[in-house]
């Protein structure tokens, strides 16, 4: 019998990859490129769609012929993509309607506020589980239809489509089908993530016309087959990229939880059945739903700039050449030399949800080199964690005992012991890290009935790594109060118009 | 005389000019200077571009010396990065094999963990990124000194009766490892224990690093007491992957 695999295309906020898994989840091969990132203002953050099906089109042959596979050979495909990302096409043509704004964009940011005063706002953010902020696509599309010409109208006569990348790649994977799935659709502030479906009152709320919006359906479960890119191929699942490296590292159960460090950091907690509201500034979301199941739930803990910040003090200071040579930098002196970096480039995510803070670098002396400013980095990623973790334990009411991460700063041995020293839990990296795609994969070969059942996927997950804390408690707290004075200097930066 | 290569010629009167130059250049006005083609001037800055010797100004377009020039002769690859981009392909090595994965470079006389992957059996095991391991008795040591022109230590320690303390014995044992493209370790540093490990490559095909598998001799070892040909082949098809992805063409 010759060997199956299942594809995850996984569609991240700075490139697209295809990656092939085999029967253990283990990675076969992989293909990837960059998209290109549009910033026409300040604040501004597009991304073409088109550019990126071209992407998947491109990349989908490579890595089946990296595997040495044909796709008769593949099970199924997985989707997992970059969320809240917001893309409008013409039913018709299927051509994007301008550029897809990508999540990080803050140009919602006074209309935002403006929302937050007007009645409505308490029940579309209670309904909804998630606090109106410029990172989601409820707001995002409510302007896009308030500033292009005659678009409503257009979109009310249902000639217009609205998704996330999940819905624009299914819909050209399948020629024509326009779905999503509820982990992308909690991410929109228009579901009504306890019925899990589009809130009328939201939609009102936000001015969009019903008929634009993709039909709902389970995360995992056959959605269609696909007739490009991989053609013949049932397309088994879709997830936000999130939620699928929850998936990927198997929490299946309540009380399990990831955190993922890429372009920004995840934590997300299982909470099972039980819709839990966070009074700590986490997010109610999604975590997946099989088909003819109950939906699971998670607490989401949003960082928005982690390794952004790596690729900030890479490309914008020109301090380091490659984003892993952070790590030698900072490894040229002990400690920050009392030097703190807060990356609020986009205001802060959770648990402060503080849209006018700003960046700031603080405890400046002489004293001060670039391997002080490059520990400041990666401390910040670890501090804004432990904010992160802190409020989870508020919330569930439960101390975390293990952080499980992934993501592709747990290559960086010095963050993953400083992050285990702050947190003082053990931090494991699973021997998987490309969590996002192996989640889809595992999603998507569960719809098809590749893998049985959730516990066959579980003993696929191995320990690969695991740092245990080594701080000073005295050192620890000190630090922690240090970097909790520095987070409230980034506060009211941006005054109101 | 033997026939000299024209393109590296030409390389080195680029880098030459890069280097006696005020600041960054444009491509025009490196072609123009030396009478080059345009094409062919692009073609040779592009290939300097891959191996780090030249970088371009993402601005203007200009040209400048690259920063890999600087580090000439004090190391081939950060560490770092050597983790980064490896970390993909040793994962599915100890998940194939069974067994725990590390990968190396040299660091005065020693060899360097620069990543660990436990053996995925989830018993209890502690992170070595960092450590130092002998040269002459390790698989990942043997490999480092195969193929790098580091030269052999100046005392060869014994730590097991099996460990290779004669420098000529030695020097048998690299030729071998040369010549098959591997290497392995039985029972050469602590009883009871084995490894095969197999060279990462770059540009060009320089060595800055092996990968390497290592465990109970037992489960390492067939019953001749050789290492088994399936691990041998995991090994090495992880190296040639983190080599293909650092830019190294097939060896």
């Amino acid at each position: 019998m010759t060997e199956r695999y299942v594809i995850a295309i996984d569609q991240g906020t700075t490139s697209t990859r295809c990656i092939v898994f085999d029967r253990r989840g283990q990675l076969v091969s992989l293909a990837q490129q960059e998209h290109k990132q549009y910033f026409p203002r300040p604040g501004w953050v597009e991304h073409d769609a088109a550019e990126i099906w071209r992407n998947v089109e491109r990349l989908a042959p490579l890595a089946l012929s990296r595997a040495g596979i044909t796709t008769d050979q593949v099970a199924a495909v997985g989707i997992a993509n970059q969320r809240e990302t917001t893309v409008l096409w013409d039913r018709r043509t299927g051509v994007p309607i301008g550029r897809a704004v990508v999540w990080q964009d803050t140009r919602t940011d006074a209309l935002v506020n403006t929302l937050l005063g007007e009645p409505g706002a308490e029940e579309v953010q209670h309904r909804s589980g998630l606090p109106l902020a410029t990172y989601f696509s409820g707001p995002r599309l409510h302007w896009i239809l308030e500033h292009t010409p005659g678009l409503r109208e257009r979109a009310e006569r249902g000639e217009v489509l609205f998704g996330t990348m999940e819905t624009w790649l299914i819909w050209n994977l399948t020629g024509g089908l326009h779905v999503t799935d509820v982990t992308n659709a909690s991410r929109t502030m228009l579901l009504d993530v306890r019925t899990l479906q589009w809130s009328e009152q939201a939609c009102e709320f936000f001015g969009v016309p019903r008929a634009m919006l993709p039909e709902v359906r389970p995360s995992v479960g056959v959605f269609g087959t696909a007739t490009a890119a991989f053609p013949g191929v049932r397309i088994g699942a879709a997830l936000g990229d999130q939620q699928a490296a929850l998936f990927g590292q198997t929490c299946f159960t309540p009380g399990e939880a990831k955190c993922t460090y890429g372009t920004g950091s995840f934590l997300l907690l299982n909470t099972g059945t039980e819709l839990v509201r966070s009074t700590h500034g986490l997010l109610t979301t999604v975590a997946y739903q099989l088909a003819g199941e109950p939906a699971q739930y998670a607490l989401e803990g949003s960082i928005a700039i982690t390794g952004s910040l790596v690729q900030w003090f890479r490309d914008q200071l020109e301090l380091i050449a490659t984003a892993p040579e952070i790590e030698t930098l900072a490894r040229t002196v002990s400690d920050n030399g009392g030097c703190y970096i807060v990356p609020a480039f986009s205001g802060l995510y959770a648990p402060h949800w503080r849209s006018e803070a700003r960046g700031v670098i603080v405890g400046l002396t002489s004293y001060i080199t670039k391997g002080h400013l490059a520990r400041a980095v990666l401390e910040a990623t670890a501090w804004q964690t432990r904010e992160v973790v802190d409020a989870m334990n508020a919330d569930s009411g439960l101390a975390m005992t293990t952080l499980k991460v992934d993501g592709g700063m747990t290559a960086d041995n010095l963050l993953m012991q400083f992050i285990a020293d702050v947190l003082d839990v053990p931090v494991v990296r699973p021997l998987a890290s490309e969590t996002v795609s192996l989640g889809a994969a595992y999603a998507a070969g569960l719809a098809v009935g590749h893998w049985p059942d959730l516990a066959d996927l579980r003993h696929n997950w191995h320990r690969a790594a695991q740092w245990m804390p080594a701080m000073d408690p005295a050192v620890r707290d000190r630090e922690y109060e240090n970097w909790r004075r520095a987070v409230e200097r980034t506060f009211d930066w941006i005054k109101p118009a | 005389m033997p026939g000299t290569v024209q393109s590296i010629e030409r390389a080195a009167a680029i880098l030459r000019m890069l280097a006696g130059g005020t600041g960054r250049l444009g491509l025009g006005e490196i072609a123009r200077s030396l009478d080059l083609a345009k094409g062919t001037t692009h073609g040779i800055l592009r290939t300097l571009q891959g191996v780090g010797f030249v970088e371009q100004d993402k601005a203007s377009g200009h040209y400048q010396l690259g920063a890999a020039l600087l580090h000439l002769g004090t190391s081939y690859l950060d560490i770092n990065e050597l983790r980064s981009r490896s970390i993909n392909w040793a994962d599915p090595l100890a998940a194939r094999s069974g067994e725990a994965v590390r990968i190396g470079t040299v660091l005065e006389g020693r060899v360097l963990v620069v990543h660990h992957v436990f053996r995925p059996d989830d018993t209890f095991q502690t992170l070595d990124i960092g450590a130092l391991l002998p040269l002459h008795a390790t698989a990942l040591g043997k490999v480092l000194l195969a193929y790098r022109s580091a030269g052999l230590p100046e005392e060869l320690e014994q730590f097991t009766r099996r460990t290779v303390v004669e420098r000529r014995e030695l020097a048998l044992a690299l030729d071998e490892v040369r010549a098959a493209g591997w290497a392995a370790e039985i029972e050469e540093l602590t009883l009871g224990q084995a490894a095969i490990a197999a060279p990462i490559r770059s540009h060009g095909g320089l060595v800055v690093g092996a990968i390497g598998i290592s465990g109970l001799v037992e489960r390492i070892c067939d019953t001749r007491y050789r290492p088994h040909p399936r691990l041998v082949g995991y090994v090495r098809e992880a190296a040639r992957a983190v080599s293909r992805d650092l830019g190294a063409a097939r060896h």
